[in-house]
Order: structure tokens, then sequence, then C-alpha cells
């Protein structure tokens, strides 16, 4: 045997593949084989895109309002069940991802390994790498008893990159009867606004954690992100209190991101924050306390007081 | 309404995590509560309260039988624990200890409503409850971020990548719940003399029936692991009221000003 058969689990926003996918189906099709790709709704509208990027099949799943996680685990199944089963399943590391993989592993009594930044394959063996202690660490994993073996990927491990292939065919799956699994329903959904470049794809970000003092002096933030046309981020700290949307958070379980320039302004540097941003190019952190773990991977590193440091740089900016 | 909350013992995250001959997580010192299950436990007592009658339980999965943390969350307001340590639990993946955590719930007669937190610090696969919630047939709100309870039906906000969903499911259910949810209390002096003598029922896998575990049942084997390569620090000056003009030089040296 060897990993003949990937399926690859997506997610579609605003009509589009997200990078994320498209970075798995990338990776997918390296690895050899056919590659399955799973999207909620209607998969026609994304075959193209994903067989551009290397799928040569979408399953299309409408769960209506349901949570994914027990409709497409069972869905996966009902097909596993039925003779196509994958050798590996690629999940992003993401919500959604996060429940299917969870109740697919359960379905199947197979170990799900989590928060990989990459994958090799091996004849019938894959192996798996997990960064640990703030990324210090890289732990290599090999999958044991049989296939389908399941995996999670941190996004931005892999680049995307389209090969020019046909648009994959579609299969339109069913979701089995989920008895009391299929009660959790969504009766209404909000999006937070945002302007700007997107957090994970912005060339320049700058983020602001606790040593804000207060909410309001977020604020000061976003005015230095506008200035350089990049993204406002965050420390999760900050996300946890309230002061800024969940969809700032930049780490280990927030995004994954990689511009040129990513400034951190009253941040300490925990292992979990670093994890989401020690791959940019350059890195400035601005924070009052010297000993603070940031300046172990500042290019730049100013010991200084969020308040004076940034009015002062937002004046220069704007004077120019 | 009755309520159980995971509860995992994790070694103090202020010292550096070290791994051990077995290339598993060092968990041979003290443990203490992970900082992420105390929203679950301040939930779940105010759910109860709200709700006018019925008691809040606990299950954790730690070695050498520890309780510190435990007591922490008995202290708090729990009324008991289930606490599965066993030296044969050793290596289990997160599959395994949904399986095992799921068999202490069954063990407490089952409950309204089981919380557990979105990841845990040291391990942060972030499987466990999901997992849990298929092991039991149950249905599941995860990263639940707002809960209330009316009437046996759960209405949670759940947080999303671009904001975040309202979400209904009958109970029983199992939800996560994100850090920052609610602010958990301190025990009191009264709390934590009352945790001592509170009931704290210890077994092991095989009185739970779940085999097998430890690194038998884990379908993962660590091949390697290696140092990846350390970013290294640049400069770093004193601000003298002046430094942001070093910032706006570096931002000039990049041309992205
Ligand atoms: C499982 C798990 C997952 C996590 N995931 C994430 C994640 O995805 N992202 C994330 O960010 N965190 C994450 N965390 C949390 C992380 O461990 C830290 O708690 C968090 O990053 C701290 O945020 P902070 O740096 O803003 O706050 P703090 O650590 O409190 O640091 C504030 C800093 O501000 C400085 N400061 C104070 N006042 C000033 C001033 N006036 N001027 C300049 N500097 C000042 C202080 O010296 C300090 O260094 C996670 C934790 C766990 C357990
Ligand atoms: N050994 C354990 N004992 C009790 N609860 C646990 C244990 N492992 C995981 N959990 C629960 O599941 C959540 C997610 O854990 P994890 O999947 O390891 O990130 C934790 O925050 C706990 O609420």
């Amino acid at each position: 045997m060897a990993i003949n058969n990937i399926w690859v689990f997506a997610q579609v926003s605003n009509g589009a593949p997200t990078s994320a996918s498209l970075e798995l189906v990338t990776k997918a099709r390296s690895l050899g084989g056919s590659v399955g790709v799973w999207v909620a709704g209607d998969g026609s509208a994304v075959a193209a895109a994903l067989g551009a990027h290397g799928a040569t099949k979408v399953y299309g799943i409408d769960y209506g309002s349901n949570l994914a996680g027990a409709a497409v685990a069972s869905a996966m199944k009902s097909v596993i069940d039925a003779g196509d089963s994958p050798d590996l399943v690629m999940f992003p590391q993401s919500y959604e991802g996060r429940d299917v993989m969870s109740r697919l592993s359960v379905k199947l009594d197979r170990t799900v390994l989590t928060n990989n930044i990459d994958i090799v394959a091996s004849g019938d063996s894959v192996t798996v790498t997990t960064p640990i202690f703030g990324g210090n660490t890289l732990v290599a994993t090999t999958f044991t008893g049989g296939a389908p073996y399941l995996a999670a990927f941190r996004p931005k491990s892999f680049a995307p990159e389209s090969t020019g292939g046909a648009a994959a065919a579609v299969q339109v799956v069913g979701v089995p009867d989920l008895g009391a699994t299929g009660t959790a329903n969504v009766t209404a959904v909000h999006v937070e606004e945002t302007t700007g470049p997107k957090l994970d794809e912005a060339d320049i970000v700058v983020s602001g954690g606790r040593g804000l003092g207060e909410s309001a002096k977020y604020e000061l933030v976003e005015q230095l992100a506008k200035l350089l046309k990049g993204a406002p981020g965050a420390s999760r700290a900050i996300v946890d209190a309230g002061w800024v949307p969940y969809s700032y958070q930049v780490g280990q379980t927030g995004k994954v991101v990689k511009p040129s320039v990513y400034i951190a302004a009253g941040i300490s540097g925990a292992t979990q924050h670093m994890v989401g941003m020690k791959g940019s190019k350059n890195i400035i952190a601005i924070n009052k306390d010297k000993e603070a773990p940031i300046f172990g991977i500042a290019d730049l590193g100013i010991v200084g007081d969020v308040h004076k440091v940034l009015p002062k740089l937002i004046e220069a900016l704007q004077g120019r | 309404m009755n309520i159980i909350v995971c509860v995992k013992q994790i070694p103090d995250p202020a010292n550096p995590g070290a791994l051990d001959g077995n290339n598993a997580l060092k968990r041979d010192g003290k443990l203490i509560l992970d900082e992420s299950d105390s929203y679950g436990v301040e939930m779940a007592l105010q759910l109860v309260d709200a709700a006018g009658g019925g008691e809040v339980s606990l299950v954790s999965m730690a070695p050498n039988s520890e309780t510190a943390g435990l007591r922490t969350a008995l202290a708090m307001g729990a009324a008991k624990a289930v606490l599965v340590s066993d030296p044969a639990l050793q290596g289990s993946d997160a599959l395994t200890t949904a399986k095992i955590l799921a068999a202490a719930v069954q063990r407490l007669g089952g409950a309204d409503l089981i919380i557990a937190a979105t990841e845990s610090s040291d391990g942060y696969t972030g499987t466990v409850p999901e997992q849990m919630a298929e092991v039991l047939g149950l249905p599941s709100v995860t990263f639940a971020k707002k809960v209330s309870i009316d009437g046996g039906v759960l209405k949670a906000d759940r947080q999303t990548e671009a904001g975040y969903d309202e979400v209904t499911c009958p109970l029983p259910a199992l939800i996560s719940v994100t850090a920052g949810v609610v602010e958990p209390r301190y025990p009191s002096f009264k709390g934590i003399m009352a945790a001592k003598s509170k009931p704290v029922d210890e077994v092991k896998a095989s009185d739970l029936g779940v085999t097998p575990v430890g690194w038998d049942g884990a379908g993962q084997k660590i091949t390697s692991v290696t140092q990846a390569e350390a970013r290294a620090a640049g400069e770093v000056i004193e601000d003298d009221g002046e430094a942001f003009g070093k910032i706006v030089a570096f931002l000039e040296g990049l041309k992205v000003i």
C-alpha cells in the first residue's frame, strides 16, 4: 500500500476556497495519488479553483444550519463504509477542521495528530512534524496502526500553488441521520466588519498586547497599522479581555502571520504568541521590560513605554 | 442541573517545559489546575446557581494520583470528582484520553451538561472535548464564549473566524469554553477547608473498561526530536525619547515607507 487516495477538508469563504485549504490541496497533490476535497455546500462553485490546485474530485455536502463536526464526519464515514476509503485525511487547524477531525477520529477509532507544519509520506508510512515549546523544538511523529491517517496542519505551513489542472468532478454526498449529535444548530450569524488588508495576508502587521493598559489605547495600534497600510493584530490576552475580536488574534490558537514587518507593542512574547509570528521577515518590539522574551527574537527592540513611543512614531509618519 | 467539568492537571506553565526519556511531556513534579479549565468550573457553578439546584462534578486524568488541581476546583465550589490515575495510561493519545474521560463521565451517571476548555495549556491538541462528545453520542458546541440555559435548551455564542454564531442545542450536551468567558472566583478560606473532605473517587483504566491505553493504544510513535533553527536577537535600545526615530529609519531601510 502506498498513500494513493488523500482527502482534504477545505473551507470556503466569500465563494472561494481559503488559502489554508489550497495550501493543503497543493501539498496533498505533491504526495502523489488522487486528491478528494470535501467542501460545505455547492461543490461545483469551487471545483475549478480546487482542480487548478490539484484536486481530482470534490465532495459537496450540505448540512444546513447544523454545526460541521458531526455532519461532515458522518458523511465521510458513510463514503468510507461504501468502499471509497482514503489513506490520509488532511485538515486545516481551524475551528471547523478541529470539530470534524475529532468526530471522525472516534468514528474510525484512529488517532488524529494536530498542530503540524510538515508531512512526509514514504511507502505506506506517514510522518508529521509538530513544533513545540514555541517552535524551538520539532517533533516528528509517525502514524502506527492502519490507515486512514488523520492529520491537521497549521496555516501557512505550505505554499499554495496552481498547476492549472482541470475542474474537479463533483460528487454530492448526503448527510446520514445524526440522531442527538445533529441537534446543535446555528440560529444567527454575526460577521465583524473589517477594513484594510487581511491580517494573515498583510505585508505589515502591528499588534498590541496587555501593555497598552486599556482597551481605548488599542486605537494607537489601529492608527499605526493604517498609516503603514498594514493590518492590526493582537495577543490573546486582549482578545480574551474583550478589547478586540478573536479575528485579530495572532498565535498558536489564532492566525499565523509572516509579513515583511511585524511590530509588537506591549506584548511579552509568550511562546504561544511567538509561534504565530516568528516567521515574520523583520520584527520590531516595544516593551518597557528589557527582560521581555519578545526581545529575544526582535531585529529592533525598543525598551520603552508604548504610550510615549507610539504617539511620536505616529506623528512622525503622519508628517511624511 | 448537574454539570460535569473536565479538569486537566498540568505542570506549572511558569516553568519551562521538558520531555522525558520517552519523549512525552514531563509531568512528574507537582501539577496544578490548568487555568483554561478554571473558566469551565466557574461557568458550571454559575449555571447551577442560575438553575436553582444541582451540583458540579469533576473528571480528571492525571499521573501519580495527583489531586492538587482538583482540590483547587473543589475549593471553588465543585462537589466531587472522579480521578483516573494509572501508570498504564502513560503515553496515551488524545483519543484514548477522550475515551477515558467519557467513561469517567458515565461512572458519575452522566450529566445535563459537560464542560471542557477549548484546548489544554500543555498538550493543546484541542480535540479531546469533541471526541468525548462523539464517544458519548452527544451534540456539542465548541468555542462557546457566552452560555445560558433556558428550559432545557442551551444557547451559546460560538466564536468563529469571522465573528460569532448564535447556536442552540438541547441538553444533554457538551461544550468547550474559551478563556475569558467568565471571571473565575478565588477559593475562599472556607472553600479550601471544605475541599479537603470532598470525595475524590480514584479509579484505574481497567475499572472503566477502556482498552488498549497508553503507548499501546496510541496510534502514533515519536520518531525524532530536533532543535529548530533559532532566530537571533537584533539591536535592543533604551528609549531616550527619540527611539521612534530608530523605528522610522528601520522602516525606511526596508523601503516599506
Ligand atoms: C493553550 C494556549 C493557547 C494560547 N494561544 C495564544 C495565541 O494564539 N496568541 C497569544 O498571543 N497568546 C496565546 N496564549 C496566551 C499566552 O500564553 C499569553 O498569555 C499572551 O500571549 C500574553 O499576552 P500579552 O503579551 O499581551 O500580555 P502579557 O504577557 O501580560 O504582557 C504584557 C507586556 O506588556 C509590557 N508592558 C506593560 N506596560 C507597558 C507599557 N506601558 N509600555 C510598553 N510595554 C508595557 C509588559 O512588560 C509585558 O511584557 C495561549 C495560551 C495558552 C495556554
Ligand atoms: N487529562 C485530562 N483530564 C481532564 N480533562 C482533560 C484532560 N485532557 C484534556 N482535557 C479537557 O479537554 C480540553 C482540551 O484538551 P486538549 O485536547 O488536550 O487540548 C482541556 O482543556 C480539558 O478541559
